[in-house]
């Protein structure tokens, strides 16, 4: 008997209010809601988060690596897109 | 017995229910179906234990005796455990344990909860801490019985003679002994008429949900509660004190 894999689930966690979700890793599960209580228990289990979420791999929708230089290059020199030219005051944290 | 012994025996009682039930999980560490579910049962373990320490700890405060939380998990013999039948039945399959798991957390979630509003700070103390850990075990625990019962042709067999084998050890929880009624007259501790209705009216719930049939009430086991266990409760005491039994005082 082969043993039949459950799909792959990708997790995003948010560390604290007002941070924005990051990848944190991927759990398999057979279903939504253990998706969720999976990643809870994989991930979250030394305070590190206030909020999950959890995707479907296969439902993820990526860019093809093989474009990235159509996709990402035309970017690299322009520099007058990065707000590199304003100072930024001491007391602002998080940007 | 005076009330404050009776509170104390309680507690201990809890502590317990608690400690024998975060055995029988750690005995399945790496003996999990998959990687996460492994995380997932050793995180719950270690939650029960923290719980017996925060009981145990309490009670060797109150009695005054000098013992402490090792004292009580480590050094007493087999009729002072004071645990429920249910929490040290096998492990068995994964249907067993899971039936185990949600007859006994959504009875003890109903006790924590009323714990919560007794009159010794102490213990509702405890039983706030402890209740946000049950309650998230108990949605483990439910969504796998429902995933079982209402999964394969062969998950639902299996999990309903699960259920059918462990029904008889759901009536010791709702019988009350001394302590359960001092606890509630001088502490306004759980009532468990209330929470036997309540705890009927959940699980019928989970059951339902799971496509499984409710067992009747027939014979029901019990003994736990004054120190008599089943057999295979000496095989968990003599795997769980094993080190302190043969290295006194050992410590970590």
């Amino acid at each position: 008997m082969t043993k039949q894999e459950w799909p792959l689930y990708e997790v995003f966690i948010r560390s604290k209010s007002g941070l924005s979700h990051r990848h944190a890793g991927s759990v398999h599960a057979a279903d939504d809601e253990m998706a969720l209580t999976n990643a809870r228990d994989t991930y979250t289990r030394r305070n590190e988060g206030v909020s999950i979420w959890v995707v479907r791999s296969d439902r993820i929708i990526a860019s093809d690596p093989a474009e990235a230089s159509a996709f990402f290059e035309p970017a690299e020199d322009k520099i007058y897109r990065h707000p590199t030219f304003y100072d930024i005051p001491d007391d602002v944290e998080n940007l | 017995m005076t009330p404050d012994d009776a509170l104390t025996r309680y507690a201990t009682r809890l502590g317990d229910n608690a400690l024998v039930l975060g055995q029988r999980m750690i005995e399945l560490v790496a003996a999990s179906p998959e990687l996460e579910e492994e995380l997932a049962n050793a995180n719950f373990s270690l939650d029960y234990f923290g719980q017996s320490r925060m009981f145990y700890t309490f009670a060797g405060e109150r009695e005054g005796e000098g013992r402490d939380e090792d004292d009580f998990a480590f050094l007493r013999p087999e009729h002072e455990y004071r645990n429920l039948l249910l929490v040290e039945q096998p492990n068995g399959h994964f249907g067993d344990s899971t039936v185990r798991a949600v007859l006994f957390e959504s009875f003890y979630v109903l006790l924590l909860d009323a714990l919560t509003r007794c009159s010794d700070e102490g213990l509702a103390g405890i039983a706030a801490r402890a209740i946000k850990e049950v309650r998230y075990h108990l949605k483990h625990s439910s969504q796998w019985l429902v995933r079982l019962g209402d999964g394969t042709e062969e998950s639902h067999e299996r999990v309903q003679e699960s259920l059918d084998s462990l029904w008889s050890y759901t009536g010791e929880m709702f019988v009350a002994d001394e302590l359960d009624d001092i606890v509630r007259d001088a502490f306004e501790g759980p009532d468990l008429e209330a929470i036997a209705r309540q705890w009927r009216h959940a699980v019928t719930a989970i059951v339902n949900a799971s496509t499984l049939t409710l067992p009747d009430d027939g014979w029901m086991a019990s003994g736990g509660k004054q120190g008599r266990h089943t057999e295979q409760f000496g095989y968990l005491l003599a795997d769980l004190q094993n080190m302190q039994r043969a290295y006194p005082g050992v410590a970590w």
